[in-house]
């Protein structure tokens, strides 16, 4: 049933195959034919870009009131590419093999080691948009390190290289509107997906400016709709991210794969009380500097600088010694929790951990820096004075920013940080060629699930985004539009259109009627704490059930009791916010049917029921070396579909950084 | 960091729509945590208002890290309120002190028509950018990321200009609502990279006569521009753009 369409031959020869014998589509025809791409992050915004450079006419919507706006461009740390600049030891293998490795043999190869192929065009495609990467003194690139490598393959931008990157296909996007191929549609958001015969054909969109309902055709719709971490209410994701349009094309016929595999990403800035709306993270790059570490006894209420040396623990450092603080993500969030839970915590509630950079600050800057300038014997505070000017260039934004949050200065204290929600590995479930399991409509970047298994590591998100929309998605839309070039527009007078409308009409009506007595607000921060308590950092058999059955209980009072002011017919943001906390309730139950039917643990998806006894993550590749795809069928009813993914290179080996 | 409550008064602009002449409204805020950002402020004021039957506030925001440029606050007569390098979602309230009242507006300018209250239209930017602010370069073109060495110093000061968040507070804050800061910026980045070099011309052209088109005013040098630029984009691409405007204009061939 589930055909990945993988194509034959040895791994490394798969995409150059592809792309030798995929269907083309000649000039004069693509100027004929329509593609819709909902979202304009770098997934979004480089698909648009790309197929506008190549002919097609694309329509491309956004939330947001700009493009630029979308939430690639928070991203921080950096890119990875296996350009092997450094002369480490790198290359499309060992990034290949690291993905897969830290993913926790839970991706599919043939798509991982296309986007680790790929990676190398991605930097040489930017630094000719005039993305201003981070440069050495000889005019070259530079590169950082990130978690769960021994490589330096991260491109950077200091802490604001998702922003540069975004800019830089915001630029391309904007180009090709201005030569007509893009017609950009701002402040929209896609409510359904049309499906004819079969094939989606179309959308229907809000205009949250005016409220009217818009319907508009394409040959081909591409989903670039980002991750689901707003699902938790508190996450790193921008207000505004939200899983509607990939929600509603999953319950037109789209699989929904391991909705499950979340992200809870180690360095960010701890909640401060109960009107937080947001998490900030501080960037995983910080802990190439940075080292994290407990007071070695509990209840140790000393500021951090009084407390010596010898009374910390560096408990990474200690635990895996190979990796140190430099372990993948999911494994420093796990280990911190556990410090906390033991009671080694640190901050008024107990939930944080430091992040030190005073070490690196005087041994690994400070002394370099001295050395440069010839100073003999430098004392402390010239190291540290030294220092704080070079970290102020790698991550001075960074550091601006915890301080305006918490109102702490990181160069003189460490940071206090805590895990939180960041990524969504699941998503779409897409094909090789990026299709769902609807024709003609496709899933790039974080909306979709295929390259980073149950764990994404550091700077592969950027990677993958644009990967997706640069490199893979122009060679396989031309491959399915090959056989449209016959079909004509179809106009948005047919019944398909006309019925997706007014099935988005009747919800819209049907919310704004219920006229009850709690806030949507309200509603989503108690699906919020459902989620993280019990489908957060450790899930088990006993507690996801309990959230099964306290979701669908939330589903029903919000169906019945949420009161949303203003009417349809206006710019109305509670209203947009309330269908998408409506698509988060669902999709919550089924995160967590998901993580109920995977008794094993995995990446980012710990089962208390399934682990070593040393407390690391214990696989079953036996029973559970699938990707699950769900199949919408009706209210609370999903049908799971397994696709079994083979390992023919990268064997599966139980996960060590020590 | 000592953290304390506090009420407030909040004059805040109301507009229902673009047709609508708008006015302040007056609310009082209670039980304001210092550990609160600012729009997290208003949305224990917006749930009030929704819990009370009222219409909340319409305000654009998204990323609440400082880097989206969506939020648009003129708070206290300072587009982003009081803090230096800092946008409205950064602002936390320890800034304020019990009693205060603060007066809340949208940008006003010409070319930035509100929406609703404090909501903006800045799709002039976009526009702007449509005009010249890319490097024509097709996916697929690009030589070896190293093939073209460039000074680091250079680079950095491409860095600098291209952390433009397209927020619109130096309109804002411009008596003459000029956009010269915004442009000088995507100007400046392009023409100190070589790949942005064949077009430098034409693009430091086409960018103004489209800001011009748009309705934003003449620069006069004053300088509020740079002084609540949140991401700090330095004047100096204002004077970089009229070079680039100047020698465009002496030496354009065509």
């Amino acid at each position: 049933m589930l055909d990945s369409k993988i194509p034959s031959g040895s791994l490394d020869q798969k995409w150059t195959s592809y792309k030798g014998h995929c269907k083309l589509v000649n000039p004069a025809n693509k100027r004929k034919l329509e593609v819709i791409v909902v979202g304009t992050g770098l997934a979004g915004a480089s698909a648009a870009a790309s197929l506008g450079e190549l002919g097609y006419q694309v329509k491309a919507f956004c939330f947001q009131d700009s493009p630029r706006r979308a939430h690639s461009i928070a991203a921080q740390g950096g890119i990875n590419a296996a350009k092997n600049y450094q002369n480490d030891g790198d290359s499309v293998y060992r990034l290949f093999y690291d993905t897969i490795k830290g993913g926790d043999y839970r991706a599919r190869e043939a798509n991982v080691h296309r986007l680790a192929e790929v990676s190398v065009n991605i930097i040489d495609q930017c630094v000719a948009q005039g993305v201003p990467f981070a440069r050495e003194y000889g005019g070259l690139l530079n590169n950082r390190s990130f978690g769960g490598t021994q490589v330096k393959r991260t491109f950077y931008a200091a802490g604001q290289t998702g922003q540069q990157l975004l800019i830089g296909a915001y630029q391309a996007l904007e180009r090709q509107v201005a030569l007509g191929k893009v017609t950009m549609h701002t402040r929209h958001e896609m409510l359904d997906v049309v499906v004819i015969d079969g094939k989606a054909r179309g959308i229907i969109c809000r205009n949250l400016v005016t409220g009217e309902l818009e319907r508009h055709f394409g040959h081909a719709v591409l989903l670039c709709t980002g991750g689901y971490g707003n699902v938790f209410y508190l996450s790193t994701n921008a207000m505004g991210s939200n899983v509607t349009a990939a929600w509603k094309a999953h319950k037109k016929g789209a699989y929904f794969a391991n909705p499950c595999f979340t992200q809870i990403h180690p360095t960010c800035i701890p909640v401060s009380g109960d009107h937080q709306s947001k998490l900030t993270l501080m960037s995983e790059s910080l802990r190439n500097d940075g080292r994290i570490w407990v007071p070695a006894k509990t209840g140790d209420k000393r500021p951090a600088n009084d407390i010596p040396e010898e009374e910390r623990d560096y408990f990474l450092e200690r635990r895996y010694p190979a990796f140190g603080n430099l372990v993948p993500r999911d494994v420093a969030s796990r280990a911190a929790k556990e410090r906390c839970d033991a009671g080694f915590g640190v901050g008024t509630t107990g939930q944080a951990v430091y992040l030190d950079f005073k070490y690196n600050l005087i041994n690994k800057y400070g002394k370099a820096e001295a050395n440069k300038q010839g100073i003999q014997h430098p004392d402390t505070d010239t190291l540290m004075r030294l220092g704080k000017e070079v970290v102020k260039e790698e991550y001075g934004n960074l550091f601006d920013m915890y301080e305006k949050i918490t109102g702490e200065n990181p160069y003189e204290v460490p940071m206090r940080i805590y895990p939180a929600v960041h990524y969504t590995m699941g998503g779409l479930w897409v094909d090789y060629e990026l299709m769902t399991s609807v024709k003609g409509l496709y899933a790039l970047g974080e909306a979709n699930f295929s390259d980073h298994g149950a764990n994404r590591l550091g700077a592969s998100a950027l990677m993958q985004g644009l990967a997706d929309g640069y490199f893979v998605i122009p060679y396989t839309v031309g491959n399915y539009l090959a056989d449209e070039i016959a079909t004509k527009p179809i106009p948005t007078d047919h019944p398909a259109f006309i019925e997706a409308e007014q099935q988005a009409a009747d919800r819209i009506n049907r919310l704004i009627s219920i006229n009850g007595t709690k806030t949507v607000e309200s509603f989503h921060k108690r699906l919020g704490k459902i989620m993280w308590e019990e489908c957060g950092m450790a899930r088990s058999e006993k507690g996801l059930t309990k959230a099964i059955e306290e979701i669908r209980q939330l589903k029903k009072e919000f169906w019945s009791d949420v009161k949303i002011p203003g009417s349809i017919n206006e710019m109305n943001p509670e209203l947009d916010k309330a269908g998408r906390v409506a698509d988060f309730i669902e999709l919550g139950e089924l995160m967590c049917i998901d993580a109920l039917d995977r008794n094993e643990s995995c990446g980012g998806h710990f089962r208390e029921e399934s682990q070593t006894n040393e407390g690391e993550a214990l696989r079953n590749d036996q029973q559970y070396a699938y990707v699950a795809a769900w199949a919408y069928q009706s209210e609370n009813n999903w049908q799971l579909n397994k696709e079994s993914l083979s390992f023919e290179v990268a064997k599966p080996s139980q996960r060590s950084y020590k | 960091m000592q953290h304390y409550t506090m009420n407030l008064t909040l004059k805040v602009w109301r507009q229902k729509n673009a047709g609508d002449n708008g006015h302040f409204e007056t609310y009082p805020v209670k039980d304001i945590s210092s550990e609160m950002s600012f729009l997290e402020m208003i949305d224990v004021l917006n749930e009030q208002l929704i819990k009370d039957g009222k219409e909340p506030i319409a305000f654009d925001h998204d990323c609440r890290e400082g880097i989206c440029g969506m939020c648009s606050m003129y708070i206290n007569g300072r587009p982003h309120g009081p803090w230096q390098q800092n946008t409205t979602c950064q602002l936390h309230m320890r800034a304020y002190q019990d009693g205060d009242t603060i007066v809340v507006e949208p940008w006003r300018a010409n070319a930035f028509p509100v929406i609703k209250d404090l909501m903006v239209d800045r799709s002039a930017f976009d526009r702007i950018i449509q005009a010249g602010g890319y490097i024509s370069v097709n996916t697929g073109n690009a030589v070896d990321a190293n093939a073209t060495p460039i000074e680091k110093d250079k680079a950095d000061e491409a860095f600098a200009a291209a952390a433009c968040i397209g927020c619109g507070a130096c309109v804002a804050a411009c008596k003459n609502s000029s956009a010269m800061l915004f442009v000088g910026a995507k100007v400046s980045h392009l023409a100190l990279l070589p790949q942005g070099s064949p077009e430098r011309k034409n693009r430091a052209l086409n960018m103004v006569t489209q800001m011009d088109k748009e309705g934003f005013g003449a620069c006069t040098n004053t300088g509020a521009c740079e002084a609540v630029c949140p991401k700090g984009i330095s004047i100096e691409n204002i004077a970089r753009l009229n070079r680039e405007y100047m020698m465009a204009g002496l030496t354009e061939d065509k």
